[in-house]
């Protein structure tokens, strides 16, 4: 097993979403388990394909939107209860129906803000410079027309020029050594 | 199928037009939205249009300077018509940019494919006319510079806002919605924004472009989380779109003055902003389309999906014209009954039956087909529900205020020039900021047209 630190794999570049789902179901019944494909829009399948689980941004967005909710809605009721109470007539003071506009707001102020930076957190975003930004093709067609497979240098089976060998099998139309810097 | 059809191909059958002209590969879609932006020179047209825009910018900057100068005694505002066109001009551009959020979110949820070409600048729109809408209350208040009052913020003096306000409900759905906005808005860029950079021939807008990209680069598994946020954002975009013009009604529904207090103004106010946003939209849209070549993009069938919108929410408006007049007569309320009396007959009647032409009646030309599709016509037809909309929220706010109960309480109101001044100058920031937009954004999402292209071809499958 050849394992070199300045590789970070090897990338494979198809024409079509449905050469590229294929190439990954191949790949991962190959064995293959460090694999991630690049895309210009989101594919269906490919999530399946490469059997990925269930991500955690729902679940973020939920605590995000019960914080702002409730928070929102407390901090409400302390500043017109505890705060800076104000009898106007006897009224009650905890006059939650005039509170609820403004816990909405609050709620879907917490939901998108943690749904946004949340996604952005989990994908490890902002990241400037990654390896296969090192890959000529990749930069010119990674975001535009093409569809590429790369298999990482981490991955145990991972063997440069077998890797290689065995994308050019499943019809890649480019195949590039990923350096890692 | 019953045997009296005519079979599924048959020219009986009016096909639809496609959303997205014919011959179009992952390739051409990127090429052509991205060299609007990064390598179509600039055209004399842009630089005309910009100039004249910008031109009303230095027009409301100048304004803005004399109103914090003198105070608000410039307008037209008196006691006891205290609201006037800033409360108006608010309303109507709040009410503008529901239209985009319609457009990204509630399209999206209902998977309707013709929102694609037209969500990216009608989200942009969104954005314009909130910040153009956030002016006029923000100036209203009287002393701009004191707005911080309304936030919620540890202050020295122990003062809280009143959270059983109205105004301050305003303030959080306003800047909730500016917000969130904002935030879906740049979440459908990113993808693009990393198209831009890797398509960019020189250095700064790599660095730019690449800044804001942050790094994007397709992952699969950055994808499957992106769509998660982008779901949920519209899930939660959805009712937030609804909640602001409700909250904008309820600034006038919780007040007791004839005219305003009725419980119909949320629905009606919701339908009345998607209604004058979509014609917003398709202002936008018709100029956009020819001046950029992007026909195959924003075809005809986004103008008469448009078109069929603004009839059904101008109907749903045209039901609520219709209740206001009736509850008042059906109440038996003496001050319901003045205040529909002063708009039939009063001293703004003219506002109200412009009103009347513009929203209800010419509307009604869109049933038919020719007129959906007369693109010149639609045009006019967007201006005229546009100005509509305009006199509806001048008519809400000016005859309530003017005929109230106490006929010792009756005043007149009308703008001076700098309320007009202020008004023209936030069009101009509007049209300024979307002229600058379509120069340095992709005014159509490239990623999701490319999507459309892996749907439509498997179509034809």
């Amino acid at each position: 097993m050849e394992h070199r630190s300045h590789v970070y794999g090897v990338v494979a570049e198809f024409k079509t979403e449905h050469e590229l789902v294929h190439a990954v179901e191949k790949t991962r019944e190959a064995g293959y388990r460090r694999i991630e494909a690049y895309t210009p829009f989101p594919v269906e399948g490919l999530a399946e394909a490469l059997a990925l689980k269930r991500n955690n941004v729902p679940l973020i967005t939920l605590i995000g939107g019960l914080t702002g909710g409730l928070g929102g809605f407390f901090f409400q009721y302390w500043v017109s209860v505890i705060a800076y109470p104000l009898n106007i007539g006897g009224r009650p003071l905890n006059s939650w129906p005039a509170f609820i506009p403004v816990t909405f707001e609050l709620t879907v102020l917490g939901a998108a803000l943690s749904a946004v930076f949340g996604m952005l957190a989990l994908n490890g975003l902002p990241r400037p410079h990654h390896p296969l930004f090192n890959v000529h093709r990749f930069v010119k067609h990674a975001t535009s027309d093409r569809f590429f497979l790369c298999i990482e240098a981490r991955d145990p089976k991972f063997h440069l020029k077998e890797s290689a060998h065995f994308l050019k099998g499943l019809n890649a139309s480019h195949i590039n050594e990923v350096e890692d810097d | 199928m019953s045997a009296g059809q005519p079979p599924i191909d048959s020219p009986q059958i009016r096909r639809l037009s496609p959303v997205l002209g014919p011959g179009h590969t992952f390739t051409s879609v990127t090429d052509k939205i991205s060299s609007i932006v990064l390598t179509r020179p600039t055209s004399l047209g842009w630089v005309a249009g910009f100039a004249v825009s910008f031109s009303l910018v230095m027009i409301l900057t100048i304004a803005l300077a004399w109103l914090i100068t003198k105070g608000v005694g410039i307008w037209g505002i008196n006691i006891p018509i205290g609201w006037g066109f800033a409360i108006v001009n608010f309303v109507w551009w709040i009410g503008i940019g529901h239209a985009g959020t319609l457009i990204s979110a509630i399209l999206f949820l209902l998977n309707q494919k013709w929102r694609t070409s037209i969500n990216r600048f009608a989200e942009a729109m969104t954005l314009f006319a909130v910040a153009c809408a956030g002016i006029f209350p923000l100036l209203h208040t009287g002393r701009p510079w004191m707005s911080y009052y309304m936030f919620p913020y540890p202050s020295t003096m122990g003062l809280w806002p009143q959270f059983r306000s109205p105004l301050i409900w305003d303030v959080f759905a306003v800047s909730t919605y500016g917000t969130v906005s904002l935030l879906f808005w740049f979440v459908g860029l990113i993808p693009d924004l990393a198209t831009l950079r890797d398509r960019a021939l020189t250095k700064p807008k790599q660095i730019i472009y690449g800044m804001l990209a942050m790094g994007w680069r397709g992952s699969a598994r950055h994808w499957h989380r992106y769509q998660s946020a982008y779901l949920l954002l519209a899930g939660l975009a959805t009712p937030l779109v609804l909640s602001v013009h409700t909250v904008v009604s309820f600034d006038f529904a919780t007040a007791i003055v004839p005219g305003w207090h009725t419980t119909i103004f949320p629905p009606y106010f919701v339908a009345g902003a998607i209604y004058s946003g979509f014609a917003m939209v398709l202002t936008i849209a018709i100029p956009l389309r020819k001046a950029y070549g992007l026909e195959d993009f924003i075809t005809m069938r986004h103008l008469e999906n448009m078109a069929m919108v603004m009839l059904a929410t101008g109907l749903i408006v045209a039901y609520g014209y219709f209740f206001e007049y009736f509850m008042s007569i059906y109440s038996g309320n003496k001050f319901d009954l003045y205040l529909t009396q002063m708009r039939f007959h009063g001293p703004y009647s003219h506002f109200y039956y412009a009103l009347i032409l513009c929203n209800i009646l010419t509307p009604q030309l869109l049933w038919s087909h020719k007129a959906r599709t007369n693109i010149p016509l639609l045009f006019v037809m967007s201006l005229v529900v546009n100005l509509g909309m305009w006199l509806e929220r001048f008519v809400i706010v000016v005859i309530s205020l003017t005929r109230d109960f106490m006929p010792s309480a009756w005043g007149r109101y009308s703008a001076t020039v700098w309320d007009y001044a202020t008004f023209a100058g936030t069009i101009g920031l509007f049209v300024m900021l979307l002229f600058l937009f379509v120069r340095v954004m992709p005014a159509i999402s490239i990623a999701e047209m490319r999507e459309l292209v892996a749907e439509t071809s498997e179509d034809h499958e």
